[in-house]
Order: C-alpha cells, then structure tokens, then sequence
C-alpha cells in the first residue's frame, strides 16, 4: 500500500518546519550558546535555566501558555496583529514560532559545550594577530566547532520532527499547514486506520533510528582526539 | 501513649472499610465533561466509602485503548458504534445501553451566537471557525454533514480549524482564538461555559442523530460497583442532570 496523498503532504510539512526552525535556531541559538560559553555574568545560570526549560516542561504546559500568548488577547496576539500578520495558532508560522521555543536547548546546548571546549587560548592568538572579535569568532570559533554545529542542527532537526504534543495544542490540524506527520500518524490511530499508521510510524522510527545512529558512529571519540 | 492506641485504631478502621470499599474507572466521551462530574459526585453521596474515577477523552480513543486491555470499568461513547464495535470483539461484559443524544449548536465567546445561523458563518468577519476533527471525533462529524446539508461545506473549509476532541474545539473559542466553533450544546450550556457565551442550537434535521452509548467492560466485569453505576444511569436524578446539560434522553422526543 503506497502513501496517501495526505501523508506525503504531511512529511513534507513536517521537513519544511523542521528545516526553518533549524536555520531560525543557528541564527538565534548561536549567539545565546556563544554568550553561555563566554560569560562570566551571574545571570549566566538563569538565562540557562530559561534555555534548558523545554527539556523538562510537559509539551502541554509550553502549549498552553503559547495558546493564551498567541491568542487575541495574549501579548504576543497584541504584537502580530498590530504589526498585521493577524494570529499566530492554526498556521505554520504559529508551529515554526512554538518549536523555535519547544527545540530552543537542543540548538544551544551541543553548541555551548563546543564553544566551551575551544578555551579561551585561540582566541587570544587570534586578537594577537589583530583579528576582531569578529574576525576571531568567524574565522577560528566556527571552523573549531563545526562539528558541534552539526550535531546541534541535527538534534534541532530531529527533535522538531518528533513533536506533537505542542502542534496539537496549537495547531488546530489543518491539512498543508499545521497537520504535520506526528498529528498524521495520531489521526490514523483514532480513525482505526492501523495500516496508514503503521506505514507512517515505520518511517518516523526508522528516519529517527538513523539520524541518531549517523551522530553517534560519526561522533569522534574524546579519547582519541 | 493513649493517645497513639486511638491513633491506630482509627487507622485500623479506616483500612478496614476501604478494604470493603470498591472501586471503578470511567472512560467518558469528553462532551460529558461537566455533566459526568455532576452525576458523579451524587452517586457518590449514595456510596460513600467507594471510589469512582473517571477519565475524559474522544471515543475513539478509548475504542482503541480498551482493545489493548486498559483498565477501564464503564465506557461512555459519544458515537454508539464505538461500544457496538467493542460488544461484537467481546470487549463487553454488558449490552450496549443508550444513555442520551447529543445536540450541536453555534458557540461564540466574543459574538452573539444566539441571533446567528449555519448562513451567518460566511461572514467575512468570522476568520476562524472550530469544529471537532470530523474523521474520528463524533461531533465534529455531525457539524461536518450540518454544514454540508446546508450548503456551506464548501464556503466555510478554508476557514475550519480542527480540534482533538469537542473539549479542545470549545477551547479554541473560549480563547478567541476560534471566533465561532460548533459544539456540544452540554458544553455550551454548562455552568463554566454558559457565562462566557450564548449558542445557538443547530436543526437537528441537518444531521444524523449523535446516538450516544455506554458498556460495561470485561475489565469491570464482576466489579458490583459497575454495575450500580450502570444502574444508576437510569435513575432519576442522572437523568435530570443529563436533561439539565442538554442531553435528549432515551425515549423522549427532542425540542427542535
């Protein structure tokens, strides 16, 4: 049996919101997880605390609160209206804008441990040879930490994937929009449609079997470096 | 050191009866959200001593559940093909008893809902419309063939949201999010929702009737307390409750 036209509509929203929100995040991410690293203000702890909350929340708690921000009378329903974007749940912008928070630490925390792990030492060599402190971070943090540049999209990526709690909050299941493949395979199983949920659910567990087997063979290990 | 004898002994009692006590789990249809708590929390005054716990949730959902072996006693379906299903797999321990029919209506929290119809809906004002998901929520089904009896099926879809179960769909309205939603008029007509705004009772010609059944299952099979409990649904003062929430009993004609 081959896939339904509303499967593939539904893996294709799903890579589509996965692939934004994983460019959105190195945007955003990569200079929180810059700052983690660098820091030595007191606020460090509680601005980590904030970055690691979505690890911990129920997904029910973060859609909840995004429900009442996003609607007409939460602040963030106050901001897009004003700037006429109109409301945010029940459109793929609302699900990019909830999983930029939802994945926020999965984007951060790789990023923060391989930015630690660079030290404070290259980059003094760098502004001994007159580099900025721009320079330095695109020219010598980067390179350095490109591999913990990769396994944070990655982990971005997939965990975008795997999201439903949130979506089903706020997403309001809208076909090509917000009904992505996690909200797919759940409406197959309250439909009886075993078969369809079966195939869809095959292919999650297979795509997140190989994304997380990619990163852990291809990991250096420690030891040997 | 009297005083810690008492303790124990209290103790003792208080084991004692809850060993005597029994207890059940319902899975009820979440449109029985508030009416269930009320029926409830009566039939507890007449059996105090016992525990009766109940978990809302879509029907279909704990079709499926209850297949896999969950633990339920009793289960109220908003679709009485649900608990038919279940009788025929030999999930059932009773006959599929119907309890009530369920109603629709237009709710709003932000517009007048009584002086509107399905027609007001193409409003251009109305943005967003909440409906249950029509592929496995039995409300959402209803308010799907009511608005495609009336014509509108077509006009209004792009503006159709799709809520998880008729709970969540009233809570996207509730929240402005939905300007306007189809609901179950025992939510929209309970005490929580009722203040925050008026419905309008969609035709019930419009649709198919939204027969409602419950089951015993094998899990409550020789639990006694599931059967008073089933028992009880029959009494008067279930009934009333059902009635009060907007509930067409069995046996009675409904208000059109």
């Amino acid at each position: 049996m081959a896939l339904t036209d509303g499967d593939l509509q539904a893996i294709w929203l799903t890579v589509r919101l996965a692939g934004i929100v994983t460019v959105i995040l190195l945007l955003v991410g990569t200079p929180i997880a810059w700052w983690l690293a660098r820091t030595k203000a007191w606020w460090k702890g509680p601005v980590g605390a904030v970055v690691a909350l979505p690890l911990v929340l129920p997904p029910s708690v973060l859609g909840f609160y995004l429900l009442l921000a996003m609607g007409p009378d939460g602040p963030v329903g106050h901001l897009t209206q004003t700037l006429g974007i109109g409301l945010l749940p029940f459109t793929f912008w609302g699900l990019v804008t909830a999983s930029v928070f939802y994945s926020l630490p999965f984007m951060v925390q790789p990023l923060q441990t391989a930015f630690e792990a660079i030290g404070d030492r290259p980059l003094e060599v760098a502004a001994t040879l007159r580099a900025s402190p721009l320079d330095a971070f695109f020219t010598v943090a980067v390179p350095l930490a490109l591999p913990g540049f990769l396994t944070a999209s990655i982990l971005t990526f997939a965990h975008t994937v795997g999201e439903f709690g949130v979506v089903l909050m706020i997403g309001g299941n809208l076909p090509g929009e917000t009904r992505v493949a996690s909200v797919q395979i759940y409406d197959h199983v309250e439909a009886l449609e075993y078969a369809q949920a079966h195939q869809l659910a095959a292919m999650m567990l297979v795509f997140s079997f190989l994304v997380l087997l990619g990163l852990y063979a291809w990991r250096p290990n420690p030891k040997k470096g | 050191m009297n005083r810690l004898k008492l303790v124990l002994v209290v103790c003792f009692c208080l084991f004692s009866l809850s060993a005597h006590s029994e207890k059940i789990t319902v899975a009820a249809a979440s449109d029985l959200k508030f009416a269930m708590d009320e029926i409830i929390t009566a039939f507890k005054k007449a059996h105090t001593g016992d525990e009766v716990d109940v978990v809302f949730g879509s029907s279909g959902n704990f079709h499926t559940q209850i297949q896999q072996g969950a633990p339920y006693d009793l289960f109220f379906s908003a679709d009485i093909n649900f608990p038919r299903e279940l009788v025929k797999g030999g999930f059932a321990a009773s006959e599929v008893k119907p309890y009530a029919v369920g109603r629709i209506v237009l709710w709003s929290a932000s517009l007048d809902a009584t002086k509107m119809t399905l027609a007001s809906l193409t409003a251009p004002n109305i943005t967003r419309i909440a409906i249950a998901n029509p592929k496995h929520a039995p409300y959402g089904k209803r308010a799907e063939e009511a608005l495609r009896a009336s014509g509108l099926w077509e006009k209004v879809q792009a503006k159709l949201v799709y809520g998880e179960n008729i709970v969540q769909t009233a809570q996207f309205v509730q929240t402005g999010n939905a300007q306007v939603g189809i609901i179950a008029l025992s939510l929209a007509g309970s005490p929580e929702l009722a203040p925050k705004g008026g419905y309008w009772l969609i035709p019930d010609n419009l649709h198919k009737p939204l027969e409602q059944g419950f089951i015993i299952t094998k899990h409550g099979e020789n639990n006694s307390l599931a059967k008073h409990f089933a028992d009880y649904m029959d009494s008067s003062p279930a009934r009333i409750v059902m009635a009060k929430y907007g509930f067409v009993l069995p046996g009675e004609v409904s208000k059109k």
